[in-house]
Parts: structure tokens; sequence; C-alpha cells
């Protein structure tokens, strides 16, 4: 097979793989997205469980956060992975199917992805908790506001700001964990590299492509969070 | 247990990568914090790039980027790039260096200006200033944030896995895929995992405690006052 150059191979033309790319990227950006999102429901819980919860909750709370971040994320993704497709082929047989049932990879990785940065979630919500000042509260009790009207207008508002920092973190590790999904068949960035790398034999150039779309999505996301916490910290008098 | 042959490994990945990761992540602060603006985008430009691609993508451009190119193919590194083992590690190595160094970085400047200045006025050398005053107090104030970035590197040596490795998640998932039973194994081997972890753990808590005996006096307070701020 002759040498092609990096660009011959990474355009966007009928042969190039330009477009595998990109939508691969996309991809990642998907997967990394469903899994931040419910990591941040996961995390809500964590958060609520460990500052309001009763004692076995908080233990139960504790607990989930220890194991998540003393296990690596890729066995959390094989367990959902092959957890799933193991259930989900028992629920087929049950019906009188036969053979064996793929779990989804976006599905498998968003479930393992979201689960183990709902351990971290839990933690920048519980710090970001207890950046807000007493005395806000105090106010709004003050002020006749009903447990849900505080929760509304008070502590989520304080609560995203004082959090923002901390989820542009976790969106950066679960942007990476994503390309650990590709071990389920997902046709994300590190799967399409693979699969590019195996048919035209230039594994250096797909990864340093993949590589250079990661630093790039990283770039902007990172421009984005830094906006939105300009945004809404707004209101706030600071050092800077 | 079938997946106890897999600790030797985790655990020799974890320590060789980490033992060669520190210098990386040392001579990346040193460059970081040097006036040098040359050093200084190096060390940056190796930093923004793994951390900002994932570990997987940077395993892969190792073990199989490598070898495209002939040059590396008739180097004498190859027998060394050819084994997914010394990929797995190098990988790792730069990878923990990288995050290391900005733990490094944060240690050097929490070195407060005048014992710098003291030991410059007693007479001592800049090399003898790092070995003697410098470097003790920044691993000092860093080893708490890099006994985490150890744990991390545990966690991260299961990528080899995905190279042929077959350390214990290797292990773990040719077992799953033998036997079906997905859950027996998984909490095994996360109960591993959680285990070297947490010695691990112990470890630099008792490390952390025998260098910082000099304050033992003083420090249930400076916890409090830790948690009234917080």
């Amino acid at each position: 097979m002759s040498h092609a150059s990096f660009w011959e191979l990474m355009n966007f033309g009928p042969d190039g793989w330009g477009w595998s790319m990109m939508r691969a990227a996309g991809v990642t950006v998907m997967v990394a997205l469903a899994g931040f999102i419910l990591g941040g429901f996961i995390g809500s819980f964590g958060a609520w469980a460990k500052i309001a919860g009763n004692r076995p909750v908080r233990i139960a709370a504790d607990a989930y956060t220890t194991i998540l971040r003393g296990i690596p994320d890729l066995l959390v993704i094989f367990l959902f992975y092959f957890g799933g497709s193991l259930a989900l082929s028992a629920i087929y047989r049950a019906f009188g199917g036969e053979g064996f049932v793929d779990f989804p990879g976006f599905a498998a990785g968003a479930m393992a992805i979201g689960l183990t940065s709902g351990a971290q979630h839990t933690e920048v919500f519980r710090g970001a908790y207890y950046a807000i000042h007493d005395g806000e509260l105090e106010a709004a009790k003050a002020a006749g506001m009903t447990r849900m009207m505080m929760l509304r207008r008070i502590i989520m508002p304080l609560l995203l700001r004082h959090a923002l920092p901390g989820l542009g973190n976790i969106w950066q590790v679960v942007l990476k964990e994503s390309a650990l999904v590709s071990v389920t068949g997902l046709i994300e960035l590190a799967r399409q590299a693979q699969i590019g790398a195996g048919s035209t034999r230039q594994p250096f150039y797909f990864f340093m492509a993949a590589a250079l779309l990661f630093l790039m999505i990283t770039f902007v996301s990172n421009r984005v969070f830094r906006f939105s916490e300009a945004h809404f910290s707004r209101g706030v008098r600071g050092a800077r | 247990m079938r997946l106890l042959p897999g600790i030797p490994m985790t655990l020799q990945l974890a320590f060789i990568a980490s033992a060669f990761g520190v210098f990386f992540a040392l001579a990346a602060a040193l460059m970081q914090l040097s006036g040098n603006v040359v050093l200084r985008s190096i060390a940056d430009f190796y930093v923004f790039c793994i951390r900002g691609t994932p570990l997987l993508i940077q395993i892969f451009l190792i073990y199989y980027g490598m070898g495209q190119f002939d040059f590396i193919r008739h180097s004498f590194m190859w027998p060394i790039l050819r084994e997914p083992y010394w990929c797995a590690i190098f990988a790792l190595m730069f990878n923990t260096g990288a995050y290391g160094s900005q733990i490094v970085r944060g240690g050097l400047l929490s070195v407060p200006r005048g014992q710098v200045e003291a030991a410059r006025s007693c007479g001592m050398s800049q090399v003898l200033i790092y070995r003697r005053i410098i470097l003790p107090l920044a691993i000092r104030q860093a080893l708490p944030a890099y006994g985490n970035e150890v744990i991390l590197l545990l966690k991260a040596t299961s990528l080899a896995s995905i190279i042929t490795l077959m350390e214990i998640t290797g292990l773990a998932a040719k077992m799953i895929s033998e036997t079906y039973r997905v859950v027996e194994v998984f909490l095994v081997a996360g109960s591993l995992y959680l285990l070297i972890n947490f010695i691990l753990s112990r470890g630099v808590a008792v490390l952390e405690k025998r260098l910082m005996r000099h304050t033992a006096a003083e420090r249930p307070s400076s916890r409090v006052a830790a948690r009234g701020a917080a």
C-alpha cells in the first residue's frame, strides 16, 4: 500500500477519513455528555445523601464514592457492557429467543461513565453546598420562603455557581474516559481511529488525528466553562 | 482465584511507571518554573497535550503508531517499542509525569521565599539549596496530592489490558468472556483494586505523618481551622 500523507488521509472527500473522524468525534461528545448528565443526577442524590441523609443513607453514599473512586473505570464499563448483554440475552430467551444479544455500547458507556463520574459529582456538589453561607439561607427563611422555593431560588443558583469549576474538571475527566467506551465497539474517536489504522496501516496518523480532535474538544469546552464561570459569577465581588 | 496472577503485573506497571514518572514530573515542573521561555513552552506543551488527550489514545500512539515508521522499526529501540509491556510503561510514565508535574509545581511554589533566601545567605549553592531546602519542603507539601496521583495511576494500569497485557483487568475480561459470570468477576477484581488502593493510601498517610512529625502537636487545631474555613 502506498503511504498517504496525513492530510491525504484526513481529507473530506469521498476517499478521505475526515468525515468519519468528525462523526466519531460527535459520538465521543454525545456519550461523554450523556454520562456527564447522568452523573450529575447521581451526584445530586449522592450530595443530598451525604449532607442531609440519616446514618445508613450517609454510609451508603460514602461507600458509593469510596468504591467508585477506587476501581478502574474500564472495569465498570466491562461490568455494564457484559452484564447488560447477559441481562438482555436472558430477557430475550425468556420470550423464546435464541442466542446472544449485544447490549448497546452507547448505553453501557453512558451508564458506566455516569456511575463513575457520579462519585466525583457528589463531592463537587457537596463542597459547593458548603460554600453557601448560612446567612443566605437564614435570610431566605426569614423572608418566608418555603423549602422548595429556597432550593429553587437560593440554593440551586448559588450551588451551581460554586460547582462550576469542579464540574469543568469532571467534564475533562469524563471526556477522556469516553475513549474507554471503544471496548464496547461503539464507534467513537478511539474506535474509529483503530478502524482507520487497521484498514490503511497508518496507525500513527489516525491516533494523531484522534488526539488532535480530543485536544480541540478539550480546548473548546474549556472556553465554554470559562465563559459560563464569568457569566454566572458576574454578581460576585472577587479579588480579581 | 485466577485473578491473583494479575496482581504482580498491575503492581509492576504502576511501580515502574510512577518511579520514572516522578522524574518527568520534576523535570517538567522545574522547566515550567524556570525563567527560560523555551523550556517553559516545551513543558507547557507537553502537559497540555498529555492532559488534553485520553491515555488510551496515548497508549495506541506508542504501541501501534510507532510501528508505522520504518526508521523506528529499524532502530535499536524497536525491540523495546514492539513489546506491549514497555509501551504501556512508557505511556503511563509520560501520562503520570504530566499530571504529576502540576502537583510538584504546586509543591515547589509553596516553599516560602524567606527559607530560600536564608539558605542563600548561609552561602549554600543552588544545588545544595534544592537538595536540602526546596525539595524536602516541596515533597512534604506535595505528598498527599501525589499519593492521589499514584492511586489514579494504579487505576490507569487497567488500560494496559487493551494492548493484551494480562494484569488484573485483562484477566477479568478474559474470565468474563469464558464464564459469563460478570458480577462475580467484577466484584473480585474490584475488591483487589480497592485493597491495593487502600494499602497505598495507608502507606502515604504513614509517610505523611512521618514527614510532618514536627507539627504533630499543633495538628488538631490546624485541622479545625481548615474545616471552619471550608
